[in-house]
């Protein structure tokens, strides 16, 4: 049994696929004309995949963004036209929960880095299910001050839980690496095009998404701190976990609104993850537009443009509220 | 708009908590009196155990004496109309009443040792520090402030991490906090940042890990990750040490330990390498 609720839900189709698959190789294999029965089952196919996933809430967003067949990183890089990997902080050890190097898009040369989770248990313990250590964002600091001085654009893919939590990270300076990740990307004098393929899970996937244009995948969520960990922390309960993905506005509706995300990718019925091809193109054809788009401005008002967005997000406007204890 | 600082009227700053005149000393439980606690700079005269300073205590620690605060008016909303166990609004409210603050941080303007600086001072008596949209705007006016006037800046920082309770518009602080930093530090300014008991998340990872020189607080606890978060990650009790200032220093993730009763001194010492030429009195 999966701990995944969209992972549960299609259970119910397997069947489903199965008799219909079953009777296409039927139809396929003798002269009786079945396409009716076909297309009946098919639009009964399209009809509970309508229902169970037409609208998903928040939490299902979670489930679907945490879903293990959804296209991680290498997904997406796999399909540019090149891709030479580079390796290691320069000072300890290379990190495979993030993976990054030189590529082409569409004959543009570009650096390229994402985070990977695994995409079986093997591969996730090898990737420390996507949560990088400070060797991933000080390689990833690395690749983006080296596109900086080639005049390469920065793509990123963004798929963490969120950083490592572990005594060796700490013991690295965990904050320092995202710090100066920040510091980096904020810097770059390079068009820099982020886009959330899964989950953006607090200040480790922020590290990879200060950028001049956000894309954000449909079931996608990005979020301040886990609605796990939210529930845990201010609900002291975490089962109220579900109830904090709905108050945390994580999905990618609502990020658009607020102005963090500024362009969402469609998601087929049922996720990135049921057609996945199709995903990646739109995605990377999305990246694609940015960075040619982003090309034709200087460093300079490349700079500019970066710093006046970020420092609109989450502008303060004249309040309400009055504070109780400051002397008037 | 700008505020003078009066520190008559501040004389309540101290949290509501530790009105009484008497404390007892977490660690060592020693019974301390008040006025000799405030005189030993809230550092524990048996054990040397630093407690928690509230912002205008701090300031009043280290300046010379003036401070004109600034983006005071700058006050916190409730972008989400969050709610949990209780609202945010009722949160906020409280936490005013009981700090005596109207956001995580104070900042403004001073002179330290006849030194002009930017000040900023976190306070974790006001929603654990944590940093909101309010707390990321007036760090964000203190550099850029600091920048046109060309002078060093110093932040106390002591923060839980981001404010879950306006979710990604606190966590968009890490990012609008470090672009102003990085243009400060790019004109050729000084930026200095002290930890204090605790600094995590991401305040720790954003603008208090990007500073030229970083001093911590005796004992102070400072990581990315909270403690309790790491022993359920790993299923093992941490060892006491792990986390504390003297930890990093060894790790080489911080310049210098300094007690609180000798930071003043040092962090003229350390502007003097910065300005060269301090305000006449």
């Amino acid at each position: 049994m999966s701990n995944n609720l969209i992972v549960e839900r299609e259970k119910g189709l397997v069947e489903l696929e199965r008799r219909i698959a079953e009777l296409r190789e039927a139809s396929a294999a003798q002269p009786l004309d079945m396409s009716a029965e076909i297309a009946g089952l098919e639009e009964r196919y399209q009809a509970i995949l309508r229902e169970l996933f037409g609208s998903l809430s928040p939490w299902e967003k979670v489930h679907m963004a945490r879903h293990p067949a959804r296209p991680t990183s290498l997904d997406y890089i796999s399909r540019f036209d090149r891709f030479d990997e580079l390796h290691g902080d320069r000072h300890y050890r290379d990190d495979p929960s993030i993976v990054g190097g030189f590529a082409f898009l569409r004959s543009r040369a570009v650096m390229v880095i994402g985070q990977q989770r695994g995409r079986d248990t093997r591969e996730n313990l090898r990737r420390n299910f996507g949560m990088p250590a400070p060797e991933g964002y000080r390689k990833t600091s690395r690749l983006a001050r080296l596109a900086s001085r080639l005049q390469l654009p920065v793509v990123t893919f963004v798929d963490t839980k969120g950083a490592d939590p572990g005594i060796s990270s700490e013991e690295h300076a965990q904050s320092e690496a995202i710090a100066v990740c920040l510091q980096t990307f904020a810097t770059a004098r390079v068009p820099i095009v982020a886009a959330i393929i899964g989950e953006g899970g607090s200040g480790g996937a922020l590290a990879l998404a200060i950028a001049d244009h956000v894309l954000m995948l449909e079931h996608s969520t990005y979020s301040v701190a886990s609605p796990e960990g939210c529930a845990a922390i201010l609900w002291s309960d975490a089962s109220k976990a579900e109830e904090a993905a709905a108050r945390l506005k994580l999905t990618a509706d609502d990020l658009r609104r607020f102005g963090v995300v500024d362009e969402i990718i469609v998601e087929p019925l049922g996720g990135a993850h049921r057609n996945a091809q199709d995903v990646v193109t739109r995605t990377l054809d999305a990246v694609d537009r940015s960075v040619a788009r982003l090309s034709s401005l200087s460093p300079e008002e490349l700079l500019d443009e970066r710093y006046e967005k970020y420092r609109r997000l989450g502008e303060w406007q004249a309040q309400s509220l009055q504070p109780a204890g400051t002397a008037q | 708009m700008m505020r003078e600082w009066l520190p008559s009227r501040r004389a309540r700053e101290t949290p509501r908590n530790d009105a009484a005149l008497w404390v007892k000393c977490p660690k060592c439980g020693e019974v301390l009196y008040r006025r000799d606690l405030a005189a030993s700079l809230f550092v524990c005269t048996r054990c040397s155990y630093h407690f928690r300073m509230s912002a205008y205590d701090r300031i009043a620690s280290i300046v010379d004496g003036d401070f004109t605060e600034i983006a005071s008016e700058v006050l916190p909303s409730d972008p989400l109309q969050w709610s949990d166990k209780k609202s945010y609004q009722t949160k906020l409210k409280s936490d005013a009443e009981n700090s005596g603050l109207s956001e995580s941080v104070v900042c403004g303007f001073a002179t330290i040792g006849r030194f002009p600086v930017a000040l900023g001072v976190m306070d974790f008596h006001f929603r654990g520090g944590t940093m909101g949209r309010v707390t990321g705007e007036r760090i964000t006016r203190l550099f850029e402030e600091a920048r046109r006037r060309k002078v060093p800046c110093i932040i106390f920082a002591a923060s839980g991490g981001a404010r879950m309770e306006e979710g990604m518009l606190a966590l968009m602080q890490m990012a609008k906090t470090t672009a102003a930093v990085a243009r400060f530090m790019e004109d050729g300014n000084f930026f200095l940042v002290v930890l204090t008991d605790p600094t995590t998340g991401g305040v720790a990872a954003s603008f208090a890990f990007q500073a030229d020189v970083i001093v911590a607080e005796s004992k102070a606890m400072i990581g990315f990750a909270g403690r309790r978060v790491i022993e359920q990650t790993i299923r093992q009790r941490l060892p006491d040490q792990f986390q504390t200032a003297e930890f990093l220093l060894e790790k080489g993730a911080i310049d210098m330990v300094v007690d609180r009763r000798e930071l003043k001194e040092k962090l003229v010492r350390l502007l003097e390498y910065a300005v060269r030429e301090p305000v006449s009195p």
